[in-house]
């Protein structure tokens, strides 16, 4: 069974950890590096990305986390997805820098302007419940970076190899197509390496 | 359709402050030092806890200048009190664009019957509970987060602990019953029935619940993870200690990773005093913010 790990320092990883297991992979939280390890696959979830960024750092977390994802899927809800990018705006420099896109945080203004939309997602189907909180957005991706979803021309979803990523919250639903497009991801990644 | 202010939207905000830790701050730059030490949301007030309690008389809603500065400071989400029942005190919050509103007992009363109807507003709100009676009928009024009461500003844990074994205990019996003792167990604890059924199916509480009042250690705060908090508040224990960043920064650390004592311990060498503290048995009944709202 493939085995996908949340990372666990802050946020919502309970939702991921059941989205996981619902798409048929066994699911883990995790707190440290050395768990990395034993991992196909990796969830960075949502929460808050300056408090996921200092405890990063404070367990050095940074380093293992750009080997792992440079051989293994990741997938980052929110936060998780301001984690992942290149370049995040109005800041000097980033995270992990995983996928080639420039993000803007709180892209949608404050917890009152957070909301609820229908989504197209490529590759994953429609009427797609987005669940937007203190969501950023993509601003501009590179020539590498696969668009899977819009919300009123503003990118929420994307794809760059084995990297995916997404401006809502998918574990806040009870529909799991996204969860389940990543397990294939892992499946698949973990065939190519056999 | 674009939905805004959604039951889902309000209590995922909160779904995603879990196993962190909210910080109280009265200006820009404690609000900053609380980000930069990891704190997941700051509530801003004009004073913290000790020091209302402290001050004596009419305790409300903190000056917009406050809170304001606050919003611009940090990009973080910022929490700010209204008081119980107070109606235009958390409409002005929402305008504001606060992130999320405490209807809080740290605060004097503006309404010793009423509790607001939180399901009516945008903004999502955290409320604090003593037991599951409280717990279900702040729900049920439409909050999207729970805490304890504890006992703000006495830098005591004893009342935040009675109060979450006291929640854990009863969604523990509440999921053990049968279905048709449901209706009395909610005449018992003033529960609406609804809620009860829902903690029954899911075996938790509908919302997030996070420990407050009270936690002035690391210790203290591993302590209210250990007994099921999803996270934790800290009031007056950050900026009334000797080394603010630094106590800071242990107490994230130690709600992170709650169950691993050789960190801890190293989290918790000098870091100067905490708070003094107040022995609970010496509060008059009249002192007892936990005594307010219903």
């Amino acid at each position: 069974m493939l085995k996908i790990g949340v990372l666990a320092l802050q946020g919502a990883v309970r939702e991921h950890v059941r989205a996981i297991e619902a798409s048929g992979a066994e699911a883990v939280a995790v707190k440290r590096v050395e768990e990395l390890s034993s991992l196909d696959g990796l969830v960075m979830p949502g929460g808050e990305s300056t408090a996921m960024r200092r405890l990063i750092d404070k367990y050095n977390f940074l380093e293992p986390l750009k080997e792992f994802a440079q051989n293994k899927p990741v997938f980052g809800t929110c936060a998780g997805l301001i984690l992942m990018a290149k370049r995040i705006q109005g800041q000097d420099s980033a995270h992990l820098e995983l996928i080639d896109m420039t993000v803007e945080r709180n892209a949608f203004g404050r917890q009152v302007d957070s909301f609820e939309a229908d989504l197209m997602i490529h590759g994953v189907g429609e009427d797609f419940t987005g669940v937007f909180i203190r969501a950023p957005f993509i601003v501009e991706v590179g020539p590498e970076v696969e668009i899977l979803s819009k919300h009123n021309d503003r990118i929420v979803a994307a794809k760059q190899g084995n990297f995916l990523c997404a401006a809502f919250h998918p574990e806040l639903t009870d529909d799991y197509r996204l969860h389940q497009y990543f397990v294939n991801m892992v499946q698949s990644a973990k065939e190519v390496v056999a | 359709m674009l939905k805004t202010g959604t039951e889902r939207v309000k209590r995922g905000m909160a779904e995603m402050q879990k196993g962190g830790v909210i910080m109280d701050v009265i200006n820009a730059e404690q609000a900053r030092i609380a980000e930069a030490a990891g704190a997941v949301a700051v509530m801003a007030l004009e004073r913290v806890p000790s020091d209302i309690r402290a001050a004596g008389g009419v305790a409300r809603m903190a000056d917009p200048t406050i809170v304001e500065e606050v919003l611009n400071a940090v990009s973080i989400p910022v929490m700010a009190k209204a008081r119980i029942g107070h109606i235009v005190e958390a409409r002005v919050l929402e305008a504001m664009g606060v992130d999320y509103i405490d209807e809080s007992e740290v605060l004097t009363p503006a309404d010793e019957v009423f509790h607001l109807l939180k399901s009516d507003y945008t903004v999502p709100f955290v409320c604090g509970a003593r037991d599951l009676g409280e717990a279900s009928r702040r729900i049920g009024e439409g909050a999207s987060m729970l805490r304890t009461k504890g006992e703000p500003g006495t830098g005591n844990i004893v009342e935040a602990v009675r109060h979450m074994r006291m929640i854990q205990g009863q969604i523990r019996k509440v999921v053990a019953m049968s279905v048709d003792e449901l209706m009395t167990e909610a005449k018992n604890l003033g529960a609406p029935f609804e809620v009860l059924l829902q903690i029954k199916k899911e075996g938790k509480l509908p919302v997030v619940n996070f420990a407050a009042g009270g936690i002035a250690t690391p210790a203290d705060a591993a302590l209210m993870m250990q007994l099921g908090a999803d996270g934790v508040f800290v009031g007056s224990g950050i900026f009334k200690s000797e080394n603010p960043e630094k106590f800071a920064r242990a107490i994230v650390e130690a709600t992170t990773h709650y169950q691993d004592y050789k960190l801890i311990a190293e989290l918790s060498k000098g870091l100067g005093t905490p708070m003094k503290g107040i022995d609970i048995s010496t509060l008059a009944q009249s002192e007892r913010m936990q005594e307010r709202g219903w």
